[in-house]
């Protein structure tokens, strides 16, 4: 509002003033409900769980005191939590491609033609919805080593049985399968969701220039355009990968010897098994800072793809 | 796509129907694996050659043993009212604050908005454990309000509902006000109701969220009796009657049924939702 308006007409200014003092008003009231919350829900305790890393606070023990960087040392010294880091980095990194790649060869097969599209949409989207420990419990029964169904088939073909989750080589393996198949069906929706936004001219123009073949169709124009939404799907699902923790806990526990150990189920076990509350919150600071890292990466990507286009 | 070669098209879409039957098979096996077994007797299962439907049928009795051995209807209505309590509150705190940050102005909004695109930065696991204590000095471990009670604020909601009421013009909340309606009438009247495909969005993901969740489940309740669905089949495996495996297959079918039918009726809204929702 501009100076001359305001002295010719100090009543509207007036009245536009207390409107304002009242809009402020009804904005804070509307606000500090979820003010309050997000104090007492999401900064507070991440305040707290900070603090409590800095001590040797157990659970239900009635003192504690600071000890500064010890919980931090002994983490660094604990070869179970090593053990946790690598395996979720080499679960998230059999995950990822594979969660990608079948996503990716469903969406484009799904897309190239009408026959019974919603039919295979859907098929391959009810792993997504199911509740993992329940389909996780299956899956346990699924690997059995003698009645399960993966080594009733290998049997046929006459190779050995393994007992996959018993087993230190191939427990994170079988535990990486089930993430696959619960993740790929997500995958899928986004790429499809990508494809249909690849512009038809494109298709068009490669044809004009010779390209109407499959795979050059595929090559040339698909899955160039199809880029930012690949990014996007990898590290979605890489984040997703990373908190991997249901068919852990209800399959292996981290075992056989930390085989399939890994940072969500360690930070479970030190903190509500053992009641190492000081340790598990250090454990979750380091949690916490990968976590926030990956978001960060993954904000920042998002932010330059919307600025490309 | 060109029509020139028929035989070549043909033969397309057979390879098509082919690969996909491979993934499909691949996505629905444990599902078929699940149900098969939770209808077979015990000496069934166990038999070296396997078939896909029992030569003796006991499937009533092991759904009857699922349902009476352990309160599996029990675990569905606690996740119907603990996933529907979560988003009635959630929407209740967060729509009145989105509005606000998408519509008025006030001092400290800017703020406050950072603090939500901060608070998107947590991931809930990481706050289990000052959660875990907060309800322990209320003595409100193992009950329902220790499933409901971290999960009412959702920086998350309130990034989604804000970035939908912000592209409702302003002239409808104008015209609004002229007809003397209050601000909070225009949040309840006006703007969730036009809000509608955001706020399914919201729901799908929150609901599929809580109801597959069983990190927090596993910390804040141990009593059967308040059990998500979720932690239910695990209380279930570990009982008695859960080492027999029809019964507990069947148990595990009673589990997944209720999301993946729901699913199956509104599949449009439930991938819609979590797409739009996982593309945020």
């Amino acid at each position: 509002m501009s100076l001359t308006a305001s002295i010719q007409n100090p009543i509207r200014s007036v009245v536009r003033r207390r409107h304002r003092t009242r809009e402020a008003a009804i904005g804070w009231l509307a606000v500090s409900p979820a003010s309050i919350l997000l104090i007492c829900l999401l900064f507070g305790p991440a305040a707290a769980v900070i603090l409590f890393s800095f001590t040797d606070w157990q659970l239900g023990a009635a003192t504690f005191r600071f000890i500064g960087t010890e919980n931090f040392a002994a983490l660094w010294a604990d070869p179970p939590f090593w053990k946790a880091l690598i395996n979720t980095c080499l679960y998230v990194a059999i995950v990822v491609p594979g969660t990608v790649g079948l996503g990716l060869a469903a969406a484009l097969l799904i897309e190239a033609s009408p026959g019974l599209r919603g039919f295979y949409r859907a098929v391959h989207f009810l792993p997504v919805m199911s509740t993992m420990s329940a389909m996780a419990v299956v899956w346990g029964t699924m690997l059995h080593p003698s009645i399960g169904l993966v080594n009733r088939v290998l049997a046929a073909f006459g190779v050995a049985g393994i007992n996959w989750l018993r087993d230190e080589r191939t427990a994170l393996l079988a535990l990486a399968l089930i993430g696959i198949w619960q993740g790929f069906g997500f995958a899928m929706v986004l790429f499809v969701s990508g494809l249909k936004a690849v512009p038809q001219q494109l298709y068009d123009a490669a044809a004009v220039d010779g390209a109407d073949g499959l795979v050059d169709r595929l090559r040339i124009v698909t899955l160039p355009m199809l880029g930012p939404v690949t990014m996007f799907v990898i590290i979605l699902s890489a984040s997703r990968a990373f908190e991997v923790f249901d068919s852990v806990r209800v399959l292996t526990q981290g075992g056989p010897n930390y085989a399939s150990e890994v940072l969500l189920n360690r930070l479970y076990s030190e903190s509500f098994d053992y009641l190492r509350t000081g340790y598990g919150a250090a454990l979750t600071v380091v949690y916490l800072a990968i976590v926030i890292a990956l978001t960060l990466a993954q904000a920042r990507f998002i932010e330059r793809r919307v600025h490309y286009s | 796509m060109s029509a020139r070669r028929p035989g070549y098209q043909l033969a397309g879409r057979i390879a098509r129907h082919a690969l996909l039957a491979v993934s499909a098979t691949f996505a629905l096996l444990p599902f078929v694996w699940m149900i098969s077994l939770s209808l077979k007797p015990p000496d069934e299962i166990f038999q070296p050659d396997f078939h896909l439907w029992p030569k003796t049928f006991q499937g009533v009795e092991n759904y009857r043993v699922a349902l009476t051995a352990a309160p599996m209807l029990r675990f569905l209505l606690n996740g119907v009212f603990v996933c529907a309590t979560i988003f009635v509150l959630q929407l209740m705190v967060c729509v009145p604050c989105a509005y606000a940050l998408a519509k008025l102005r006030f001092r400290g909004r800017d703020t406050l908005f950072s603090a939500v695109l901060v608070g998107l930065l947590l991931p809930p696991q990481a706050l289990a454990i000052p959660h875990f204590v907060l309800l322990y000095g209320f003595g409100l471990l193992d009950t329902y309000a220790a499933l409901i009670l971290p999960w009412i604020i959702s920086a998350f909601g309130i990034f989604l509902l804000r970035q939908f009421f912000r592209s409702i013009p302003d002239e409808i909340i104008h015209a609004a006000r002229l007809d003397g309606l209050g601000e909070f009438e225009i949040i309840w009247r006006i703007m969730m109701p036009m809000s509608a495909p955001a706020l399914a969005a919201f729901g799908v993901f929150s609901v599929v969220a809580h109801w597959n969740d069983l990190f927090w489940p596993l910390i804040a309740v141990r009593a059967e009796d308040i059990s998500t669905p979720a932690l239910g089949i695990l209380l279930f495996r570990d009982d008695e009657a859960g080492q027999f495996l029809g019964p507990l297959m069947a148990g595990a079918t009673i589990i997944v049924a209720p999301l993946l039918l729901a699913f199956l009726l509104a599949q449009r809204r439930f991938i819609d939702g979590l797409a739009t929702t996982a593309m945020k």
